[in-house]
């Protein structure tokens, strides 16, 4: 069946249409990692997106459940130029295809996904809507994608309960249990679960609504606070409580939104970048060492590099493309936050040695 | 980190004469990291034997020896040229091992020269087998339980530990040289035995078989900071057992998850930290194709034909960034030329998918064994860029030039479908066709096919969507629907080919296409998948997008046709032509385009032309890009015989073909109208006809009188070429030509044994200019390319010379040749004859041009665009002898090709070339065979056998030998002459006879030298037999007795000689045009 990515600009492209049916009308955005196309969809960060793929060959390994990055697919809507008929790995357990479907993910395959990559770059992000209905008519469609916007995002994927984890759980080493440490789940990815428990931490994962002061009372040993989806500057209430956290003393690391929640809670500031940072390749460099590390990337906004306050945090690392922020820390607080993302799953494992530092923070590995 | 203090005059060494395992690649990256060395404010001074190279030019480098590559020569360079530091890693095997030696020794410290990029230490724990295993152990990466042996006992002991099969791999050898599978005690001894003798340090490793799974690369880069990334990876469509240069190589990785990906990638990103790898390194896996466990094979910590290939495949420059890395640079520090914006410290991201095809020897050595294992035996590849692997794969099979347009060979018709399905245990180069031809016929499962091969499932479901394609079309009855060939032309099948089986012709299937609004489209090689807006003109075409190459109409536009693959006959040589061409013709204000599929060369680098086409070399992939560019012209006549071959169909695309018009290039081949032309000049040939049967074929030889020598028209390397003594050779050469249907005539000619000449000039159509007269050292009826070539000619008259300039200008304003051509000619009994004219480039132009200081390419494509000779500041006619003696002495690789028939005679066989240069002809000799690796060690003893003709002849040869010392070995006949002519020779049982036979001999390893002139056809005799041990146990062999002669001369000279050195940058005799 025939189905067509509608851009706001009123580009469209006319593909096949795989998966769900059902339209959607979402941001599009697009992903430069060559393998992970299940850890992309399943990344929470992708809530509100529909997300192109720029390798043209996708689902060649099918999908293996385990390694789904949450417990369901996030993306709006997925965008290829290929997708493989026959997957072959010993792992697989599904089609990509079969995958979209379950989770009523729309797709559309068999369009020029460089074109369509190379209008994001020029005119930057933009709303789209993915259809199979061939009478579509652009006057209509065209204002209601101009007025979208992603809304409530982090709400919709965070989870509602409290849950908790011990190592071995996940697929993670069984080892002693050294720390405890409480996880605020923004939308969170399973492996930076999964890295904090090999790494001997017992795991309290706390909703998004979270309250600061239920937090500290449980005297966990650091504070853990995710990747997540949409525009931090929306989540007010959530900035709040994690002010409250940074004042406890207690050990933190951040990563992604997080990174950029405990940013805007120290008064800097967040804006959206042209088309954002999506892929596995993306260079970055500890200030202290001046060493470069390819991290994996997802992000739509960024913190202002110029409204940091530098009494209260500096760089840690930076961009090495754009020389935009990619980590902070904090003065005098034992606060640490990174933009890109250690616990990779798509991309590159270099920076995982970053849980070694919160590790650290805790009091560990001395 | 900024570049390290004190270095400004840096010694590059290349990898020497172009062999099996060591290719063009290394000509690309050393050229690439000189100009980067240049960039720096660098001296460069570049060694290397090759003279058919661009890294040997003095554009490319400082000071440029074209010398033997032996440690001696370069002690002595060092010596003179006082360097302060080193590259070793840009040479290759060759380079690295020489670099080794220099700095074991101690040279390089007693003379101040640091080794830059990677340390000595780093490359013993890499390249030694026991280091690297040790290294490995202790950082927790598995290795295949393997042992270093240095004799068969232990190997033996070793392998009924851990159980056959297992794999045999030679410490420090190249392109797997001696390597091998054994399955059983016996196979063990024979492999484990040349093994140890190819070996540079007597040891071969021993390792469980880890055959079949899946072949994984990964080619990463880190500087001194400890900054790491990885440039691409890659997976070999055949699986371990083959060896990587010929195996089917896509980049990306296809069938791997995330998790294995990165698994793998951490591990070589591990690796390449715990050596200290300071540039680029190679680190290949085998992948269990059903776990998480994988082995390290090995790690080549410098640049290879794996990251020639990463380069092509990402546009990542990785030879540039590693010189840079050499120099001290971080990562970070080094912009990325592609983007311009980003830096060399990210991971490429693809948005297609890469197809690298070997392109193995097979046409030429037609007897030799075509199974394929860890010894390499691909002379060069071909590579594809494309939107989907199907296309990939398309475009990479066509760009080979074998014949070979889709997956239907015809190879498999009439063969039952038992035969067909017993042929799958196979394992060779056509593999993928016999998979399609299984899958045609629905003789296999998938399962089926891959439990026998190991293919992963992936790729042959891949080549079961073209397999269903190929039916549609077959089946459509020749209404092809858009649909249908949106999704053919998705896949890239030719027009041709589509017309074949549609019943309709290609120019039918064209025009319907154009109907339907699909024509091809141009995407960039940019890096960063799009993320980037970047201006790297690097592009491929496909058809499932929008174009995106931008008009460009500021200047008048040209169009250089490159040579595709590396293949016998058709070298680098020609890549060599057209980049210098392309550089001519950008200095003259032109913007060049070139067309090109090869990724080992300088050719296809994304800085050489101001657009580079990375496409197949056909007609309609060359159509496609002459709609969208609409060059002014184009220029065929550097590209060699396939660049020559577009030229009828680029006049058809209405491009004008720039110098000598296609239709006296066609004089040039067609036998009537260039007898025609002879007449006219009073050009004496031998005698000939041509025929296109075999009845004709015997007619003419007949009627001529044996020796004939009999050849197709417009091929390369003169394929297919022999000498007919009788009429059952005439009818034996006839069915090997005639296996591929052929367009033109056969041409058959009385075989003159005498001198041969040969002469490469520029034409401007009124005045000529010949650099320089060369002649070949054996008579004529040995390929020249496989001849060893003295310039200037030493033993011709003044006289013949005049005739030889005189005959040249002729056929030259005959032909109205604008540009260049190469003659050859034979001396016989004081009279000059043609052999043949190609107006054209040669392989000895690079030669020609570096030793005359005469830039004959960058001439001939002036005087192309107009010029005059005269005007370009130089005078016309032969031009005064430089001073040197310059020899090209022809290199082999038969030890890599069982099977191979080693006899030179007039079908090429060489895959490479070395200089000797020098003040004397006996130094320039010396020098060429020493550069050639003709290194005769210490037994002095030898085998002399040679047909009857022969025999008197070979009386001198012994006889000097005697001389020399050497105790001589012959067969039976042979002894008697000799020892009738008092040179004592020991007789020797003949191979089916009584032991010791010869056999034993050479399998003692006792031997030095065969020199065996062979008969016609005794290919199942014992000479066959011979020459085969001989070389597969590493002794020399010589088929010619004016070889042996000129080799004599060499040793007879070896002991007086302390070998000079000859910087041939400094032989210039520029013009007076602007440079």
């Amino acid at each position: 069946m025939k189905a067509f990515l509608i851009l706001e600009d009123g580009t469209v492209f006319e593909g096949k249409s795989v998966g769900s049916q059902k339209e959607v009308i979402s941001e599009i955005v697009f992903n430069t990692s060559m393998t992970g196309y299940l850890e992309v969809l399943t990344d929470p960060s992708y809530a509100g997106q529909a997300v192109t793929m720029t390798y043209p060959l996708i689902g060649n390994y099918g999908v293996t459940y385990a390694d789904m990055e949450s417990r369901k697919g996030w993306s709006d809507g997925f965008i290829t130029r290929e997708i493989s008929r026959m997957p072959s790995n010993f792992r697989c357990e599904d089609t990509l295809q079969k995958f979209l479907e379950d989770q009523d993910i729309p797709g559309i395959y068999g369009i020029d996904t460089r074109a369509l990559t190379k209008i994001l770059r020029e005119k930057g992000t933009m709303n789209g809507m993915i259809t199979t209905n061939e009478n579509y008519n652009l006057d209509e469609i065209l204002p209601k994608l101009k007025e979208y916007t992603v809304t409530g995002v982090v709400k919709k994927v965070s989870r509602s309960e409290k849950e908790s984890f011990k190592p071995g759980d996940l697929g993670s080493e069984k080892t002693e249990t050294k720390f405890k440490v409480a996880v605020i789940d923004v939308g969170t990815k399973n492996n930076i679960i999964r890295c904090l428990l090999n790494r001997g931490c017992e795991v309290d994962v706390y909703p998004c609504d979270f309250n600061a002061d239920d937090v500290i009372a449980a005297k966990p040993d650091g504070i853990m606070i995710t990747n997540g989806p949409g525009d931090p500057a929306e989540c007010v209430e959530i900035i709040e409580q994690i002010k409250k956290l940074s004042e406890s003393s207690i050990p933190i690391f951040a990563i992604c939104l997080g990174h950029q929640l405990m940013a805007l809670a120290h008064g800097f500031k967040t804006y959206k970048m042209k088309y954002g940072h999506r892929g596995a390749n993306h260079p970055v460099m500890d200030l202290h060492t001046r060493r470069v590390y390819i991290s994996s990337q997802n992000h739509g906004y960024v913190v202002d590099g110029e409204s940091l306050d530098e009494t209260k945090a500096k760089p840690w690392f930076v961009n090495v493309n754009d020389k935009t922020i990619e980590g902070l820390e904090y003065i005098g607080k034992p606060v640490k936050t990174v933009q890109f993302h250690p616990e990779a799953n798509a991309g590159p494992k270099d920076s995982e040695v970053l849980f070694e530092e919160f590790i650290k923070m805790m009091g560990g590995n001395q | 980190m900024p570049k390290l203090e004190g270095i400004k005059r840096v010694l590059v060494i290349g990898s020497g004469p172009i062999v099996i395992g060591q290719a063009a690649e290394f000509d690309y990256a050393g050229t690439q990291a000189c100009r980067s060395l240049k960039e720096e404010g660098m001296e460069v001074i570049l060694v290397n034997s090759n003279p058919a190279t661009i890294m040997t030019d003095k554009d490319i480098a400082d000071k440029v020896y074209i010398e033997p590559l032996t440690v001696e020569v370069l002690q002595h360079i060092i010596e003179v040229e006082k360097p302060d530091s080193l590259l070793p890693n840009m040479g290759g095997q060759a380079g690295l091992n020489l670099g080794m030696e220099l700095a074991e020794s101690g040279f390089l410290d007693s003379h101040n020269v640091k080794l830059l990029g990677t340390t000595a230490e780093t490359i013993r724990n890499a390249e030694g087998r026991q280091e690297f295993k040790d290294l490995m152990e202790r950082i927790g990466e598995p290795c295949a339980p393997s042992e270093l042996v240095e004799n068969i006992e232990d190997g033996v002991a070793f392998a009924d530990k851990i159980g056959y099969p297992v794999v045999l791999r030679p410490a420090y050898t190249l392109g797997g040289s001696g390597g091998g599978i054994a399955h059983n005690q016996e196979e063990l001894e024979e492999i484990l035995s040349n093994g140890l003798r190819l070996s540079r340090v007597g040891q071969v490793l021993v390792e469980r078989c880890i055959a079949g799974w899946k072949e994984i690369e990964y080619e990463v880069m880190r500087d001194s900071n400890g900054n790491c990334i990885t440039v691409c990876n890659m997976e070999n469509l055949d699986p371990v057992g083959v060896h990587t240069g010929d195996s089917i190589v896509v980049a990306p990785s296809q069938t791997l998850s995330d998790k294995e990906y990165q698994m793998l990638r951490t591990s070589a990103l591990k690796i390449i930290s715990e050596l200290g790898v300071t540039g680029g390194c190679n680190v290949q896996f085998a992948l269990h194709p059903t776990s998480f466990e994988y082995c390290v094979i090995e790690v080549n910590p410098r640049v290879s034909r794996s990251s020639a290939l990463a380069s092509k495949a990402t546009g990542y420059p990785i030879a540039k960034v590693a010189a840079k890395i050499a120099l001290g640079y971080t990562l970070d520090e080094i912009p990325n030329a592609v983007t311009g914006k980003t830096y060399a410290s990210f991971e490429p991201a693809l948005d297609y998918c890469v197809v690298k095809i070997p392109r193995l020897p097979f046409d030429k050595f037609i007897n030799a064994k075509r199974t394929l294992t860890t010894q390499m035996k691909a002379t060069g590849e071909v590579m594809s860029i494309c939107t989907n692997f199907e296309g990939g794969l398309m475009k990479a099979i066509r760009s080979l030039a074998q014949h070979v347009d889709c997956l239907e060979t015809g190879d498999y018709d009439g063969m039952s479908d038992e035969d067909v399905l017993e042929k799958l245990d196979i394992v060779d180069d056509r593999r993928i066709y016999l998979i399609a031809e299984i899958l045609r016929r629905g003789l296999a499962s998938y399962d089926k096919i891959h439990e026998i091969t190991k293919i992963d499932k992936w790729f042959i479901d891949k080549l079961a969507i073209l397999v269903e394609m190929e039916k549609k079309l077959k089946a459509c009855g020749g209404n092809i629907d858009k649909e249908l060939m949106k999704e053919a032309k998705r896949m890239e099948f030719p027009d041709n080919v589509i017309a074949r089986w549609t019943g309709k012709t290609e120019e039918e299937v064209k025009q319907l296409r154009y109907e339907y609004g699909i024509t091809a489209a141009f995407k960039m090689v940019d890096t960063c998948a799009a993320e980037f807006a970047s201006e790297t003109p690097y592009y491929y075409g496909c058809f499932d997008g929008s174009n995106e190459v931008e008009e460009t109409r500021d200047h008048k536009k040209i169009m250089v046709l490159g040579s595709g693959p590396i293949r016998i006959g058709q070298g680098i040589e020609f890549d060599y032509c057209s980049v210098h061409s392309v550089w001519a013709l950008k200095q003259e204000g032109y913007e060049t385009i070139i067309v090109n599929n090869n990724p080992e060369t300088v050719s296809t680098d994304f800085d050489i032309a101001d657009k580079l086409y990375f496409e197949p070399l056909t007609p309609e992939d060359v159509e496609n890009i002459v709609r969208l560019e609409k060059p002014d012209g184009a220029v065929v006549q550097f590209g060699g015989q396939t660049a020559i071959n577009l030229t009828e169909s680029l006049i058809k695309m209405g491009v004008k073909i720039l110098g000598t018009s296609a239709e006296n290039v066609d004089a040039a081949e067609d036998r009537e109208l260039f007898d025609e032309i002879l007449e006219q000049c009073c050009i004496p040939r031998a005698k000939g006809d041509t025929v296109f049967t075999t009845e004709e074929a015997l007619k003419v030889a007949n009627e001529l009188g044996y020796p004939v020598l009999i050849r197709p028209s417009y091929v390369l390397g003169g394929q297919g070429m022999q000498i007919a003594v009788r009429d059952q050779d005439i009818v034996e050469f006839m069915a090997v030509i005639n296996r591929y249907h052929q367009e033109h005539p056969i041409l058959i000619d009385k075989y003159l044994m005498g001198k041969e000449i040969e002469v490469d000039a520029v034409c401007d159509g009124e005045d000529i200019l010949i650099p320089g007269i060369m002649e070949h050292i054996e008579r004529a009826g040995i390929h020249s390319g496989d001849s060893i070539s003295v310039y200037p000619a030493q033993t011709i008259s003044e006289k013949i010379k005049r005739v030889l300039v005189d005959y040249t200008g002729k056929l030259a304003r005959s032909l109205h040749v604008i540009g260049l051509i190469n003659i050859q000619f034979i001396v016989y009994q004081d009279e000059v004859y043609v052999i043949e004219v190609n107006p054209r480039s040669s392989r000895t132009v690079p030669y020609i041009s570096k030793v005359t200081g005469i830039p004959i390419v960058d001439l001939a494509s002036r005087v192309i665009l107009g010029a005059k000779i005269r005007d370009l500041g130089f005078e016309p006619g032969l031009a005064p002898d430089a001073g040197y003696l310059a020899i090209k002495m022809p290199v082999f690789s038969f030890e890599k090709l069982r099977g191979a028939e080693i006899s030179l005679g007039p079908e090429m066989k060489s895959t490479g070339e070395c200089l000797g240069i020098a003040k004397t002809f006996d130094e320039a000799l010396y020098k060429a065979f020493l550069g050639a690796g003709v290194n005769l060690p210490k037994h002095k003893k030898m085998i002399i056998s040679v047909k009857d003709s022969d025999k008197l002849e070979a009386v001198g040869v012994a006889k000097r030998f005697k001389k020399l010392g050497y105790e001589i070995f012959a067969t039976r006949n042979t002894a008697r002459v000799l020892n009738e002519n008092g040179v004592l020779a020991i007789p020797v049982n003949r191979i089916n006879e009584e032991a010791p036979t010869l056999m034993d001999l050479l399998l003692e390893h006792q031997i030095d030298l065969v020199i065996d002139t062979p008969t016609h056809g005794d290919k199942m005799k014992d000479g066959f037999l011979i020459r085969r041990t001989a070389i597969e146990t590493g002794v020399n062999v010589l088929t010619s007795l004016d070889t042996a002669n000129a080799l004599l001369t060499s040793l007879e000279n070896s002991d007086k000689t302390h070998l000079s050195i000859v910087d041939v940058a400094t032989i210039s005799k520029s013009g007076s045009y602007a440079k």
